[in-house]
Order: C-alpha cells, then structure tokens, then sequence
C-alpha cells in the first residue's frame, strides 16, 4: 500500500522536527518522564499546510444544546463519525517515537559510530524454528495450505480439475509437514552498571544531569544490544547496589570512598558477568572529590589491572558542583594518560550532556 | 480488496430496489467490501484509491489509524462522487451497519447525480487521480521527491485561492497573460505605435504627446481583481513546465471538491432522510431496531460546540416536508400572525415529498439555510451562537437569537467560511510585486497561517508579495520580500502609494 510511504514521509518529518530541537529534548527531563515500555512522547510543533483562513477564536460557531448566554459551549467531541483533521493547529502535537528510533535519532545528530561488539564471533546461539516443508512428517505438522496447492496443482496438470465441480483428492504425494529448520543467531550480551557518588556534595542538579545522560546512554547502548542489563551501584564511604528508582532520589551524606563502589562493581562482574561472554560498560558519576590520595591510588591500581583489561569502555563523568570541581579527574588523567580504554568527561552543566555524551559514545566501542 | 460477499450483494439488491421505488435515481454503484486499513487509507486520500504521494495523506492515515485503533472514531460510509459512484463498506462491520451504509449511500448517490451544483464535475475523476499521480511521480523521478514535494507544499497552501462559482458561470474562464513573467515592462514599446510608411509623417501619426498620456496611464494588471488565485499563477507565474503542470493538478482537485463543501449539511440531511426512512419503513428487521437506533442517533449527536451537518440536514429536510404537505408555507402563511392558527394550519396540500425532491435538486447549502431556516427550527432544535471569550480563555454561548443564527451560518458557509482573497494588481508599484486584497467580512485572518501563507505565495511569485487586509481591528498591508516579514498600517502609508493600492 502506498499509503504506507507516505505515512513513512510524515514521519520522516517529524524525525527531522525532532532532530532539528533535539538539543533542546536531551536537556529536557519531562520527556524521560513521559517513558513507556518501548517509546517515549515527545511534543513537537504541530505540522501542518498553512492557509488563509480564519482564526477559529475569531470566528466562533453555530452548537446546540441546554444553556443560556455565557454558560460555556465546549463539549466532548462528537463520537460517532470519523471526520479527523478538522481543526489542526491549535495543538502542539505529541507523536510517540520508539525507542530504537530516537536512538537512531540520537546516532545521526550526534554522529555517533555503530558500537563493535566484542566476542561476537564465538557466542553464538541455535534455535530451531518450524518453517520448512517436507514430503514426510507426522499428520499433526501436515500443512493444509501447501498440500491443497499440490494437489490443486497436480489436478490441473493432470487434467482431472473440473471447474463446475472442484473438488480435489489430495494424495500420498500431496501432503506437505513442517519441519525444523536451526536458525543461528550470533548473540550478544551487554550490562551497563552504573556506579554514583550520592555524598553529600552530589545536589538535585547534579544528579539530574546523571539521570539525563545515563538515559540517553541506555537508549543508545540498547539499540546496539538487545535485552541490555543495567545494574545501579550508589556509594558514599561504602557501596550498595540498589534499584533505578532509589539511584536517582537517594541523597546521603559523608565521606567519599570511591574504591567502595569499584570494588562493588567488580564483584558484581565476578558474580554475574562472565567477562569472555558479556560486553561490559561501568559508568562512574561523581563531583570528584575523593577522601584520600590513598584511596585514589587503590582506585587506579583497579582500574589498571582489573577493570580496563576486561571492560568495552570504562566511563568516568565529573559533574562540576558549586562546591567546586574534584581532584579525581585529574588523578585519572595523570595515571592513565592516553588510555582509550576509559573515557573521562567533565560535565559541568545541563547544557554539556550532548557534548559529553559524544566523548562517551563517540569512539564506538 | 474484494467486492461484496452474497449476503451482502442480496442485500444490496433489495435495498438498491427498495430505493428506485422510493424515487431515488442515482448511477449505478459499487460496493466494495475493504477492511479497516485499506478503508482508513482510501478515507486518508479524500475517498480515492490513487493519489499523489504526499505526506499530508499519511499524516491523515495516521490520525484515522490511530483514532479507530483507540477506539475514538470509526468511519461508517465512504462514497465518492463518480459514474459509476464507488462506495466502500468496511469489513468486520455488523450487518445492520451495513445495510444502513448502503441505504445511505443510496442517498448520497441520488444527490451526486441530481444535485444542480454537482453538474460540472468530472465523473470519471478516479481515472484523472489516478493519472494526477503518474505524472507527480514521473516528476519526482525526474527531480527528486524532496523538491517536487517542496513544491506541492507551496501549491497546497494556496489551493483555496480559487473562484468556487467559476464553474458555474456561462462564461468561460479567461485569464490574462502578462507580457512577460512577474508583469514587469507590460506595455511594449512598439505597441502604442502605429507603422508610419515616410518618415516625415511620424510625428503626426504618432504625435509625442498621446503616446506620452499613453505611458502615464500604466493599465492595471490584471484589469479587474483576480478571484482564481492559482489560474493566474499558473499562467503568469516564472514556473517550470512540471511546477505550472502540478499547480494545475493541485487547482483541478481543488474544484473537483468544491461541490461537496458546497452541499455538505444537503448531501448528508438527504442521506440521512432517506437511511432512516428507507431503514424504519422497507429495509429493517424487528430485531435490528434498537441497533439502528443507536447507530442513527450516534450519528445525529450534536456536541455543544460542534456543528453536526448530519443532524441539522436531516432536521431540515423534514421539516420542509411536513411544512410543504400541510401547507405551511406562502404569503397567507407569513402574513398570519395568530399562533394558535399557524400550529394546526394544514391545507392538506401534501406537496411534501415532491418539494424536497426539487429542493435536492436545485439547493446549496447557502441557499438552503438561507431559505429553509426558520425562527420554530432554531427555537425547536436549541440552536445557538458560540464566541471565543478572552477573559474566561473559552467558547461560551453568545445568542440565541434567530438572525445572529442565521448570519452566523451564512457567514460560515459562504465562501466554505473561507477568506476570500484576490489578486488586485500583479505589477503592484511598477515593480513586479504582487498585490492581494483581503475581502474584509468582519473577522481577521489567523497571523500564523497568514505568514507562513504568504512566504509561501512569495516562492512561487518570486517577486514580493502584499496583501491588503485588517488585523487588530486596522487596515494593514503585510509584505514578504522573500527574506523578511514586514507590515505597515493603511494610515501611515505616503500619500502616492495609497492612490496606487
């Protein structure tokens, strides 16, 4: 149907009305608010032909019903007929975009590469589908549909089809069965576990822009894997795992042991995340204050030897508070220079998630 | 798509029987049993099959898709106005719906072919949609979708700027062609001078002096206000041969649609009239009855501040026909002034039937409302007059008094309760500028539309573009020079350029 492409040209768009504010929508927290299972609503300026025409509050209108002057005249709509696209215009319109889609969004207008999953080659999974035909089989995989067409077939090329009386005697050599046909699919698997700082320093703001990027992270990381897990660690001078929800509205005090939480996250990777069989991606938001020089020490010997060699990409955002911008970013960045394995971000206000998240996602892996 | 099932074509025998035998006359129509898809694609494409591509029919796919999916609409009948008339029932619907749809459309059938206003109209229109489309997309192959939708963007943005009455005139449509494109260097030299064989005669055959009044005069182009906004583009626009061809199938479209805008709360109140006769009367079973009636008074719901054509149609229709078979009607009849007398007033004449016949015949919606409208019918159907109220931010009800009603109507359907726009002069300041004039009937243009309109209006022209017309209660003129929007009021315009406007 051809409709079809025109629909696809609406849509299409819309996508260019979206991406043309996009930088407006990743700031926006309300549109994360407005999340369903697999797409969000996103509000974009109506589209419409413009004309010459009246303004409808210009013009008012004929109704009928109960009421005296001044009593208000807005009613539900009328149910009943179809007569859409009446008055279009006066709405902003709000168009659901999956999520796949506003990752591909996401990936065009910030030119992100496809990611290269790792181990992809060797993992592998077999099912079995039952979408072949066969001459043999069991009677209850015989397929009516083919072993009709057979005979149908075979009737007519036989001459024995009678059009005044069709009727048609399938025989032995007619009947078509299922069969199991393996379908190989390479299979991936990949967890984003995120780690915060909730001490006290970490204000709404600040965790306002964790929430934003992380969001565009997943989206952007589930398109590239499917059925992507996300684990949520919070630590101040101990680390716990927690659930989304509680990640995004905990708020403690006290000090700051970074490493609490790298050595949670490890855990969690030994327990759970076979390393030669996941793609593994730990992301670190904090203000970058850490207790000690010690304990900053115990977190790059981690990194080091434990996380970097196992990890896709291990990714590390600062974000700046009004008490000032840690020492923990420049720490990494003396110890580990020039490592691509870890990507460092300084986020320092709304504004800069876009920019930021382009140095996480940028180098594709 | 497939034709009827035989259920269903029995059915449509006897109620295409039962039709004849009421009086209807119509073309032969064929019922096409489609499913919901295929009926909300086909509805998307104002009631055809083909049509050209465009993202305007799947954003109305999506609305009606989206509103059947959720529960919110659903469309009962289409029917297009050809020979033979196509009408499409939808799949999955109860029986009773579509034996009502296709008395229904029986009705609509009678009024395509009878119905004056429908004269003109091209019967075989599904065969030049068709054909629209093959020559937009031999365009887009040849330029690319991008451009050419670009264009048909711009096109349909003016594709209300036509004569609706045009059609219907003896006279035939003729447009002046300027000279040269944009109306620049209208006059050619050569033209106000006669051929002089000797020399010396020159200055006596074409004195100095009248050639110079000649000049001065700067005929007006074109020579009396243009209503046919797209006619004269087409023509006198700086278009490529594929542009002019598409403004030309935009406007073709356009005017097919025009009788139907025309006669909306006509067509549908005699459809209505007569599924609901023919249902009650001939068609119905007595177990179908309290399923007619809430399909029927589904349709015929009047929200406060909605205008339901069906509901107000059927109204009307039935009561000229009780006003007719009693006699209701005449100088005796509006020269009485005693009540009592004029409630039972019947004659007997029972000219009923063959009155509305002549009225579906003869009538728009115009002509209807303007005639057929009483003071008894306002007060007995609770009509009123809604205004937008600026300090509440709502509609409220404003009147119910009787020629508010009536003038409010009117406005709304004449024109279609479209501005009505003209083009006044193409060479507007001797500088190829295009000049339109709003006529003003009381209510102002929505500035939104009106911008984005004349930006539009400016691509095509290519040369600025100015209307004339009143906003925020004072005469305005708006000018897009195709780089910005400018606007000045009547009042503070220099002395000259208000003698030539």
């Amino acid at each position: 149907m051809s409709i079809l492409k025109d629909q696809k040209r609406f849509h299409d768009i819309i996508r260019g009305r979206i991406k043309e504010n996009f930088k407006k929508y990743v700031t926006h927290g309300e549109m994360i608010g407005k999340r369903e299972k697999d797409f969000v609503k996103i509000p974009v300026p109506s589209v419409d032909i413009p004309r010459f025409k009246y303004g409808k509050k210009e013009q008012g209108g004929v109704g009928q019903g109960e009421g005296k002057p001044g009593d208000s005249a807005e009613g539900e709509a009328q149910p009943g007929k179809g007569e859409a696209g009446d008055q279009p215009g006066e709405h902003n319109l709000e168009v659901e975009v999956s999520l796949d889609e506003l990752a591909d969004i996401l990936g065009e207008a910030l030119e992100l590469p496809r990611i290269e999953p790792r181990g992809s080659s060797n993992m592998s999974t077999e099912k079995h589908r039952y979408s072949g035909r066969n001459f043999v089989g069991p009677s209850g995989l015989r397929v009516f549909k083919n072993s009709y067409k057979e005979a149908l077939k075979r009737s007519i090329a036989t001459g024995t089809y009678d059009a005044e009386n069709p009727i048609i005697i399938p025989i032995k050599r007619d009947m078509r069965f299922l069969t199991q046909k393996p379908v190989v699919k390479p299979h991936t698997k990949a967890v984003v576990i995120y780690m915060m700082d909730v001490s006290g320093s970490m204000g709404d703001e600040q965790k306002e822009i964790v929430r934003l990027e992380s969001f565009w992270i997943n989206t952007w990381l589930t398109k590239n894997y499917k059925g992507l897990e996300t684990r949520f660690i919070i630590h101040d001078a101990a680390a716990r795992e927690v659930d989304e929800k509680t990640f995004f509205s905990t708020s403690e005090s006290g000090g700051t042991l970074i490493s609490s939480a790298y050595k949670y996250c490890k855990k969690i990777i030994e327990e759970d995340y076979p390393i030669n069989e996941w793609n593994i991606y730990p992301f670190h938001f904090s203000d970058g204050d850490n207790w000690s020089g010690d304990d900053t020490r115990l977190c790059i010997n981690l990194l080091k030897d434990y996380f970097l060699p196992k990890v896709n990409m291990f990714g590390y955002g600062q974000v700046e508070s009004k008490y000032g911008s840690g020492q923990f970013y420049k720490d990494l960045e003396k110890h580990l220079p020039g490592d691509d394995r870890i990507t460092l971000s300084r986020i320092e206000n709304k504004d800069m998630i876009i920019q930021s998240i382009k140095e996480f996602l940028g180098k594709g892996k | 798509m497939a034709n009827i099932n035989a259920a269903l074509e029995a059915e449509r025998k006897k109620i295409c029987k039962i039709a004849e035998n009421a009086g209807l006359d119509f073309f032969d129509t064929i019922f096409e049993l489609v499913t919901y898809k295929e009926l909300n694609a086909i509805a998307a494409r104002g009631g055809f099959p083909t049509r050209y591509p465009h993202w305007k029919f799947g954003m109305e796919y999506e609305k009606l898709s989206k509103g059947y999916e959720y529960g919110l609409s659903k469309i009962y009948e289409l029917v297009i106005n050809t020979d033979p008339c196509y009408a499409y029932l939808m799949e999955g619907n109860e029986f009773i719906d579509q034996k009502l749809v296709m008395a229904h459309v029986y009705g609509h059938c009678d009024f395509f072919k009878n119905n004056k206003w429908f004269s003109k109209t091209n019967r075989k229109m599904v065969d030049a949609m068709a054909n629209h489309a093959t020559r937009v997309r031999r365009y887009i192959d040849r330029y690319g979708i991008d451009v050419v939708e670009d264009f048909i963007d711009k096109c349909l943005s003016i594709e209300n700027l036509i004569d609706r009455y045009a059609p219907y005139t003896d006279k035939p449509q003729v447009i002046e062609k300027a000279n040269t494109v944009n109306g620049l260097n209208l006059i050619q030299e050569n033209e106000t001078k006669f051929s002089v064989n000797k020399e010396y005669m020159e200055s006596f055959i074409n004195p100095s002096k009248a050639r110079e009044i000649k000049k001065v005069e700067n005929p007006t182009f074109p020579s009396r206000p243009e209503k046919d906004i797209l006619l004269f583009l087409i023509h006198n626009a700086p278009l490529e041969s594929w542009q002019q061809d598409v403004l030309s199938i935009i406007r073709e479209e356009s005017y097919y649609f025009v009788p139907q805008g025309m006669t909306k709360i006509m067509n549908e109140g005699w459809a209505s009239y007569w599924h609901s006769k023919l249902m009650t009367e001939k068609i119905m079973d007595d177990s179908e009855v309290i399923d007619f009636a809430d399909r029927h008074s589904g349709t015929m719901a009047m929200a406060p501040d909605g205008f339901n054509p069906y509901k107000v149609g059927i109204e009307l229709m039935r009561t000229i026909e009780q006003r007719w078979d009693k006699g209701q009607h005449g100088m005796e009849w509006s020269n009485c002034n005693d009540l009592a007398a004029k409630k039972n007033w019947d004659t007997k004449a029972m000219k009923g039937r063959e009155k509305i016949f002549q009225v579906r015949r003869d009538y728009n919606d115009v002509t209807f409302i303007d005639e057929f409208l009483t003071e008894e019918f306002c007060v007995n159907n609770k009509l009123f007059v809604y205004q937008f109220n600026k300090k509440t931010n709502k509609f409220e009800i404003n009147t119910r008094d009787f020629p508010a009603i009536k003038k409010q109507l009117l406005f709304q359907l004449t024109n279609f309760g479209q501005p009505v726009i003209k083009i006044v002069d193409a060479n507007f300041e001797n500088r190829g500028e295009l000049l339109l004039a709003h006529v003003f009937e009381g209510v102002e243009l929505q500035p939104d539309y009106m911008n984005h309109t004349l930006k539009n209006l400016q691509q095509i022209w290519k040369r600025p573009v100015n209307l004339a017309t009143v906003m925020d209660k004072e005469g305005r003129f708006f000018r897009y020079d195709g780089k910005e929007m400018s606007s000045v009021a009547f009042n503070d315009l220099p002395k000259e350029t208000t003698e030539a406007s």
